[in-house]
């Protein structure tokens, strides 16, 4: 299928902040998109930009956006391919005029590029809002605010699709919205057509983790096999005006799209599945029709749609202090059990001799940790290491555990090895709820 | 999983998929069976009191189980069940991606003797 016949065809050129790009390259060159879209905004990764803002004004974007944009743009020229992205991060504008300098060293003239803005809530968020989902209020944080981002949805980014934007870059765009909007926009769906954004909310949902629905995140070998994962291709929806959509990708790529890819996805990160709540519409997955039509092709459409949410959700990114991580590995017989005695040195310098009192954990990585809470450990590892982490806002905490999970190389159990350790920034988020009324999204276009 | 014969099949991964995904301190892991032949057994098997049962340490909220008949699946919400979440916990794995693996790695309730 190509374009022309009336369906819209959107790709996924990004699931998340740090996704690969030559797949992206091939899709905008090969795919006959009329869109693509970039998602690469968490909720602690617009907390992180926000620092970077504060550091250099001049930075708050996503950090590939320059290699990003220059790969795509030339395609995005040649084909009229719309590119919508949320990779401004917490800096929108700066974000968009990177963009423009960019097409204008590769010499491409005429773009125009949508900045939007207006997600940026900090200044109208009352200072003791309750939070959305937990008892307390920002008030308890305690902590320096970062920054707080209320959630868009398509109606701030149709306005500049409208003026005819190339390409359009927010901040904290809501996911599924940057891929409903151009589906408004090419199919004529009105706001009050609630069933069409139900629709076009779920191939958003769908399509927002990239390579999570055409193979990736989803091999177990010799249980669910996908072919050549390393080659894995991104999505392609095919949308038909009546919100029915096929899920596919390119020939030639790896990866697979089968009914099995496309289930995992449906409920990826959803509660209920009869209320998905985007700033759109509150979206009804649990009539979801999945139709395996062959030859990496899946047929979607069923999905419902009810009035949106009367307020925005809004993240906010505040300081958290330090996260220091450290390790030493055992290997041979009795590995588990001189990694186990190195946890127990350590808990015992750290809290007793040092009275460190802050978040610690020590794990036994190959003796169980992912699982350890779960009450799933294993005493047989013949190659395990130890991992320490502690949560403090004391730098001087923070090199101290380092320092002693470092001198286990002479003070510790036997034959131990590998010592690394890290001491990174944390930010930590929560959510509040705020007015719609009180955001007002707005666009500029810049050109080339 | 057809090459398994049915009395061969211990784990819910023998007849199962899923993929779990993270909001705050709340975990949601779906499961779906490849048979669907085989969902009223995975009904039988992951049911929320299961889910208490079995990792009372790590779930420490609310179970609420979401059926989808039509697809043969279940949406397992699990509250409190990320050890504060990913801007808290300190499990190398934060946001809990693993615990699809804990899903699909309890024992099949056959009805049976293993349990």
């Amino acid at each position: 299928m190509t374009k022309g016949n009336g369906t819209f065809r959107i790709g996924t050129g990004a699931g998340f902040s740090a996704d690969r790009l030559d797949p992206a390259v091939d899709l905008a060159q090969r795919g006959e998109l009329h869109a693509m879209v970039l998602e690469c905004l968490g909720e602690r990764t617009v907390a992180f930009a926000h620092r970077d803002r504060m550091a250099d004004p001049r930075r708050g974007y996503n950090g590939l956006l320059e290699r990003r944009m220059r790969a795509l743009l030339p395609a995005c020229r040649d084909t009229g391919m719309l590119i919508v992205t949320n990779m401004g991060a917490a800096n929108p504008r700066a974000a968009a005029e990177r963009t423009r300098d960019t097409a204008r060293a590769l010499g491409i003239s005429g773009l125009q590029i949508a900045c939007i803005e207006g997600d940026d809530v900090t200044k109208l968020v009352r200072p003791d809002q309750p939070y959305m989902d937990e008892p307390g209020s920002l008030a308890d944080i305690g902590r320096p605010i970062v920054g707080m981002n209320a959630y868009l949805g398509a109606d701030a980014i149709l306005p500049a699709l409208e003026a005819g934007a190339d390409v359009v870059i927010g901040g904290r765009l809501a996911d599924p919205s940057m891929y409903l909007a151009p589906l408004m926009r090419h199919h004529g769906w009105r706001g009050s057509d609630l069933a069409k954004l139900g629709a076009g909310t779920l191939v958003g949902h769908l399509m927002e983790c990239g390579m999570q629905i055409t193979g990736g995140y989803f091999a177990d070998p010799g249980i669910k096999d996908v072919p050549d994962l390393a080659g894995c291709g991104y999505p392609i929806a095919e949308v038909s005006a009546d919100g029915s959509a096929v899920i596919t990708k390119l020939p030639e790529t790896g990866g697979c799209v089968s009914e099995a890819t496309v289930k995992e996805q449906l409920l990826y990160e959803v509660h209920d599945p009869a209320r998905y709540l985007t700033p759109d519409v509150t979206a009804d997955f649990s009539r979801v029709i999945v139709k395996d039509l062959g030859k990496d092709r899946v047929q979607i459409g069923g999905a419902g749609g009810n009035a949106r949410p009367e307020k925005l959700k809004v993240t906010v990114g505040y300081d958290a202090g330090l996260l220091a991580e450290a390790g030493v590995s055992y290997a041979g017989p009795g590995a588990a059990a001189r990694g186990r005695l190195a946890a127990e040195i350590v808990v015992t310098r750290l809290k007793e001799t040092h009275g460190i009192k802050a978040p610690l954990r020590v794990d036994v990585i190959g003796a169980g940790s992912l699982f350890a809470t779960a009450g799933k450990t294993r005493a047989d590892g013949e190659d395990v290491r130890l991992h320490v982490a502690l949560r403090t806002t004391d730098r001087e905490q923070a090199e101290l555990m380092l320092w002693e999970v470092e001198s286990l190389l002479c003070c510790g159990p036997a034959g131990g090895g590998g010592y690394r350790g890290v001491i990174t920034a944390a930010v930590e988020t929560k959510s509040v709820l705020i007015d719609r009324s009180l955001v007002k999204p707005t666009f500029e276009v810049l050109v080339t | 999983m057809t090459e398994l014969k049915r009395n061969e099949r211990l784990l819910v991964r023998d007849i199962a998929h899923a993929r779990a995904g993270d909001k705050g301190n709340t975990s949601n892991v779906n499961i779906w069976v490849y048979d669907s032949e085989d969902f009223e057994l995975l009904k039988r098997t992951v049911t929320a009191e299961r889910i208490k049962r079995e990792f009372p340490s790590l779930v420490r909220g609310t179970v609420t189980r979401y059926v989808i008949e039509h697809l043969h699946g279940i949406n397992l919400v699990m509250g409190e069940a990320l050890e504060g979440g990913v801007n808290a916990s300190l499990n190398l794995d934060s946001h809990g991606k693993s615990w699809s693996y804990l899903i699909l790695g309890l024992t099949l309730d056959t009805g049976e003797t293993i349990r």
